[in-house]
């Protein structure tokens, strides 16, 4: 057991596969020599060598295209994509090419890769740098769609994306580089699909995701502490493939169901547990689901604004209390 | 082989390794069988069996049969949604072929892709892709992972004029070079992007060729209507790529004898010009060329009559042949076999 940041544990789940399967290679920009620009594959060009950890120009659809061309001749590519926002640029690899390639050629071709990817806000960089955009890719048929909270859950799921024969978003959390957690010894594997209940709790649930998930946790403490309340804290970790089973199974024992979501307000992942939860649960529930969001806006760079887009503990706090107390 | 120069580009033959009487009987018979197979899925349309679209390469049938010779088993082909010629080029069934087209059980993809999307894995066809250029860097991929495992195939990917205006091209043609990929380019430059002359959208002559430069790649004009041109400008491009030589891109001159697409009348073009192409199909060259290296009109015609008696067996296969099974709408989603999200 020791304790890694979970920056650390991205090169390590990294090195991990690439220990265990020759196949895996890694591609991306500025990945290599310099260990990325966020410092999370650090040592993995030293010890792997430039032909599987290979540096990139700045050609996001070279990147992804190369990952799936060498995905469906054999390799297990691990490509990544800087920030989320330049998902944008090269799209069509996650909309139209990877996420159809099995269903229209009539499961000929599979495309078994990781694209991973620093998501999320909290870091002052703009509007072009910093959207949580993980519902761009829930929403694509034919992926699958993770983003972990913890540096164990970086090691577990990037092993489980690594060995998945299906195409996996990787979101990784860019203000959750510098946290620590305790980290196993060993090889970790984790399972895609499975939501992690991080706080059992009798009052309410509360699902998150990336960064959310730490301060629901954080919240959770609060509400316990200063207001009686006891929220079960659950961590989604998959959004594809979704595991509603831990969700529904919480709303059955508290009866108040909170999404906090780091996306913009419509069509954020949270309004598809809703959906479920209405259809599913509704006899179970004991008053209105409620999602906390950011507001449908642009992120500003502004430290003192971008705190009062993305959900925080205190509003995680505030609004639970408010809908539960009066 | 001096690197980055494709030796002996043209109608001379390279080296020892002339084309030979069985090849070009080959290149003969590809071209007859997607000129007939083409052909009939244009009929078939008109008596609306054919469905949605499709985009027929008439009249560029040279380029896929020139390759189609060219490549050995293993070598990946990469298509563009004009991609009829080159998967039957590689040996795809006309029953797999115009079966998909018609959406039937019998199509190469069950009816999952239809015509846009052919793809014969047995075949080494992997994929055609209906996003313009999206293809180049998957097959830039496919080519790195030939280098990386020390593999000997070559990717190859087909192209319009059009797609060299994307950015997916550009992207794809510097990473190939940069990293020295196994991969040969090939743009049909059929002179328009689909209804729009390419020379009035491209900023200079060749459309493909005169980007080479930009990445170091030698710039390659070929007759991509004489498939004995094609099948010697393709054998030195894929030897040097297996070689390690590297990244070749080819310009192949053709036309289109018919629209875009199903839609497409082509009343664009200026009075005159399709006449003049149709004085070079294809087909009459090499029938001519056949003739100038001795070969028998009866020969010539047994290879055409065979060509028939194939597209009639086939279009007759497939109108017999059912629809997939409705199971097959929410198969192969994921890897697992089916399409489920959540548990």
């Amino acid at each position: 057991m020791a304790e890694l940041t979970y920056r650390d544990a991205v090169a390590r789940g990294i090195a991990q596969e690439m220990e265990r399967d020759d196949r895996v290679v890694f591609l991306g920009e500025d990945i290599g020599k310099a260990g990325g620009v966020f410092k999370a594959t650090v040592g993995l060009y030293e010890k792997f060598g430039p032909l599987r950890v290979r540096d990139t120009p700045i050609s996001e659809q070279a990147i992804l295209g190369a990952a799936m061309g060498a995905a469906m001749t054999g390799l297990r590519p691990i490509a990544e994509l800087m920030f989320a926002d330049f998902l944008a640029v090269c799209f069509d690899y996650v909309a139209n090419e990877m996420s159809k390639l099995r269903y229209m050629t009539n499961g000929q071709l599979s495309c078994p890769l990781v694209v991973r990817t620093g998501n999320g806000g909290g870091v002052r960089f703009g509007a072009q740098h910093s959207q949580s955009i993980e519902n761009w890719t829930m929403m694509i048929p034919g992926v699958k769609v993770v983003a972990p909270s913890s540096p164990v859950d970086v090691i577990g799921l990037m092993a489980a994306a690594v060995r998945d024969p299906d195409p996996v978003i990787f979101h990784e959390h860019k203000a959750l580089y510098a946290t620590k957690g305790e980290v196993p010894d060993g090889e970790i594997v984790d399972v895609l699909g499975i939501a992690k209940i991080l706080r059992p709790g009798s009052d309410c649930t509360i699902a998150a995701l990336g960064l959310m998930a730490p301060r629901a946790l954080e919240a959770a403490g609060v509400l316990a502490r200063e207001h009686k309340i006891d929220a079960e804290v659950i961590d989604v970790r998959s959004l594809v493939p979704l595991d509603t089973q831990t969700i529904l199974g919480s709303i059955a024992k508290t009866g108040r169901l909170f999404t906090v979501e780091e996306n913009p307000r419509l069509c954020g992942w949270g309004a598809e547990i809703a959906s479920i939860a209405a259809d599913e649960a509704f006899w179970d529930l004991d008053g209105p689901i409620v999602r906390i969001t950011t507001p449908h806006i642009p992120l500003p760079a502004a430290d003192h604004l971008e705190d009062l887009a993305l959900p925080s503990a205190a509003r995680i706090v505030e609004k639970v209390c408010r809908v539960l107390n009066g | 082989m001096e690197s980055g120069k494709i030796a002996a580009v043209g109608s001379e033959p390279v080296g020892n390794d002339d084309i030979g009487l069985e090849r070009r009987l080959e290149l003969f018979r590809l071209q007859v069988e997607i000129r007939d197979c083409e052909k009939r899925a244009y009929d078939l349309f008109l008596q609306n069996l054919i469905k949605g679209t499709s985009h027929l390469s008439l009249g560029q049938e040279a380029v896929a049969a020139g390759f189609g010779v060219a490549m050995r088993k293993g070598d990946k082909s990469f298509c563009t949604y004009r991609g009829h010629a080159h998967t039957l080029a590689r040996g795809a069934s006309m029953e797999g072929m115009l079966g998909e087209l018609m959406l039937r059980d019998i199509g190469l993809m069950r009816g999952k892709g239809g015509s846009m999307h052919l793809t014969s894995v047995e075949h080494d066809v992997l994929g055609s892709y209906a996003i313009i250029g999206a293809h180049l860097p998957i097959a830039c991929g496919s080519a790195w992972r030939a280098q990386y495992l020390g593999e000997k195939d070559v990717s190859v990917c087909f192209f319009g004029d059009g797609a060299t205006n994307i950015g997916a091209f550009h992207e794809a043609l510097n990473f190939a070079a940069i990293w020295k990929l196994p991969v040969v380019f090939v743009c049909e430059n059929n002179l328009y992007m689909e209804y729009t002359p390419i020379s009035e959208v491209t900023a200079v002559k060749h459309p493909a060729a005169d980007r080479a430069a930009s990445y170091g790649l030698e710039s390659i004009v070929i007759d991509g209507n004489d498939a004995d041109e094609v099948y010697r400008t393709a054998y030195a491009a894929l030897a040097k790529a297996r070689d390690g030589g590297g990244p070749s891109i080819i310009e192949c001159l053709t036309y289109r004898h018919s629209g875009h697409s199903r839609a497409d009348p082509a009343k664009y073009r200026p009075p005159g010009e399709l006449e003049e192409w149709l004085k070079r199909d294809p087909l009459i060259i090499y029938r001519q060329r056949l003739k100038e290296f001795g070969v028998a009109d009866d020969a010539i015609s047994a290879i055409e009559s065979e060509s028939k008696r194939k597209v009639e067996a086939a279009t007759a296969a497939c109108k017999a042949a059912p629809q997939a099974p409705v199971d097959l709408l929410t198969a192969d989603v994921y890897a697992d076999g089916g399409w489920a999200w959540r548990n």
